[in-house]
């Protein structure tokens, strides 16, 4: 049979995340399928043509509407419920955006959701973490009803681009609700790479001691690597990082190729936001803390004395 | 009255090791500390919060689920809640079905705001809000790190990958609760026993016309694939050599 899959497309109003490439990856998992790319903005040309150019997807559907120029959870879904009627799958990623959407899109269409999806079995059959990661269900869906899905992003790669899928305008005939309405984003400008996509991530921890300490020994150092900085919840709640910047369960899911855990225990909430990280480097003066058990490269010892050796080390 | 409905689940504690069942069926939770879901408390303390600043007059708080959750509903009536009600179920609650019975809480009890935490630490599903939210046709602010209340509308500030957005809503809304919203206050003995006075009313989903359907099938539960053994190095030196040879540098 075949199975076509919608994905809610995040972006900016002028860049597509690389998210969105990620679930086009996920969604290529399924057997026969189909996948359309629902890109709905104020003026959807720029994103829409970044979708096209993704491999594997055969379509791109462009709403839009003033009303989105901001992706609020409320206006969007009964968009996408209104035009996910032909469809058997409809994804979206597992970041702030797509957790935020998915569920009231699923309650739309009177669906479950399946979250964090991980692996695709089947077109009906799914793996997704559950206990911070510590187990892993299998998760099957009825016969017939569409699947609603968000996408693990740390466990697929972004998908090509390279492709050239047709656009077309939607009209979409759905009541947008005023009741929630945009103020505000405060983000943090930094000339380091993303976070959530970087190759490489120096991430610190309560041992950091001060948010003069933690930046003056991390960012030097992230710097000379390339490397985007992270935080755990601790270093956060303590004050010497931004919320943006905390890595696990309830922050950012990540899969760098290096990520360097400084002065970080290794609580298990942590552990589950790098468990796909190619390679774990842990420096901690504690040798019993957790994250050793986890580092592909353990080195006991001060980091205040390591870090900055490091540095010269890496000229 | 003013009122404020908070959304409780009954979770294993976070301190707990989670281990698999032999047979797959599930993870080990026989003899094992449950409590209240850490961000269901972190809803429940800015309700009270909200209540002693005077722009609530009453806080109920609810759960979906067995028996035993009655425990951590006593919890919530020793923190401060006002009164309790659970919705008696056993076996698995899907979001949508714990959304469709608080909607009919909502029904019943009128709040003009709805405080839940932004996921359960065990399905990490991060579901029933919103759903709550799209099936209420009413406005959702989820991961919520500040809550201002200004008449008819709410400032809501939401942690999200970027930073921090911050949206205006009208009330009645659902918020669901990030980690930095507050600090729960810890309970105190006398509130313990005030607490066993307080009204708990028991109900069940049949009652409040919803039916328990259970649409995802959960067919194998599985221990997360062990890392490799790492390697330890002595000094900045040889930590740099490591990674050389391993062409990370």
């Amino acid at each position: 049979m075949s199975q076509r899959i919608l994905i809610v497309a995040e972006h900016d109003g002028t860049h597509l995340n690389p998210s969105t490439a990620k679930c086009v990856t996920c969604a290529t998992g399924i057997p026969h399928g189909e996948i359309t790319v629902v890109v709905c903005a104020a003026d959807s040309s720029a994103v829409a043509s970044q979708a096209a150019a993704l491999q594997g997807v055969a379509r791109v559907l462009a709403v839009n509407h003033p009303a989105n120029a901001h992706l609020l959870a409320a206006a969007l879904a009964p968009q996408i419920a209104a035009v996910a009627g032909p469809f058997t799958h409809v994804f979206g990623p597992s970041t702030t955006f797509g957790k935020d959407v998915m569920p009231r899109i699923a309650a739309l269409l009177d669906t479950a959701q399946i979250s964090d999806i991980m692996a695709v079995e089947t077109a009906t059959r799914f793996r997704r973490p559950i206990y911070a990661g510590n187990a892993i269900v299998t998760v099957e869906v009825e016969a017939g009803a569409k699947v609603v899905g968000t996408v693990r992003t740390a466990s697929f790669q972004a998908a090509a681009t390279g492709g050239s899928a047709p656009i077309e305008q939607a009209s979409v005939n759905a009541e947008i609700p005023s009741h929630t309405r945009f103020v505000s984003v405060s983000a943090a400008k930094s000339d380091r790479p993303d976070l959530q996509t970087a190759a490489r991530v120096v991430s610190g921890g309560r041992a950091l001691g001060s948010a003069e300490a933690f930046q003056k020994t991390l960012y030097g150092l992230a710097a000379k690597l390339g490397a985007a900085v992270g935080a755990s919840r601790a270093a956060v709640d303590a004050g010497y990082a931004q919320n943006e910047m905390q890595v696990g369960q309830t922050g950012k899911i990540i899969a760098p190729e290096l990520y360097m855990a400084i002065g970080i225990s290794g609580a298990i909430q942590h552990l589950t936001g790098i468990k796909d990280a190619r390679t774990i480097v842990a420096i901690n003066k504690d040798p019993e803390a957790p994250i050793f058990e986890v580092a592909d490269i353990g080195l006991v010892g001060d980091l205040f004395q390591i870090v900055p050796e490091l540095e010269r080390l890496l000229g | 009255m003013k009122r404020i409905l908070v959304g409780i689940k009954r979770v294993v504690d976070y301190n707990v090791r989670i281990r698999v069942k032999p047979d797959a069926s599930g993870v080990i939770t026989d003899g094992v500390k449950m409590s209240v879901n850490p961000f269901d408390e972190i809803a429940l303390e800015e309700a009270l919060r909200i209540k002693e600043r005077g722009a609530a007059e009453e806080i109920v708080v609810a759960t979906v689920g067995p028996a035993d959750c009655q425990q951590q509903l006593r919890t919530c009536l020793a923190m401060g809640a006002d009164r309790a009600l659970h919705v008696q179920a056993d076996g698995v609650i899907e979001p949508p079905v714990a959304a469709r019975a608080l909607l009919k809480l909502i029904e019943r009890e009128q709040p003009f705001l709805v405080i839940l935490g932004k996921q359960a630490i065990d399905d990490d599903n991060s579901q029933t809000g919103q759903m709550l939210a799209a099936l209420w046709q009413r406005p959702q602010a989820t991961f919520a790190s500040k809550v201002e209340l200004d008449g008819e509308k709410a400032r809501v500030t939401r942690e999200v990958d970027a930073g921090l957005e911050t949206l205006e809503i009208d009330l009645p809304a659902v918020i669901t609760t990030d980690l930095r919203l507050n600090e729960p206050r810890y309970v105190k003995l006398p509130d313990i026993m005030k607490a066993k006075k307080k009204p708990l009313e028991t109900l069940t989903l049949g009652a409040l016309g919803v039916e328990q359907r259970q649409r995802l099938k959960l067919t194998r539960f599985e221990p997360p694939p062990p890392r490799q053994k790492g390697v330890k190095v002595k000094d900045a030196a040889e930590l740099v050599a490591a990674l050389k040879s391993k062409g990370i540098l």
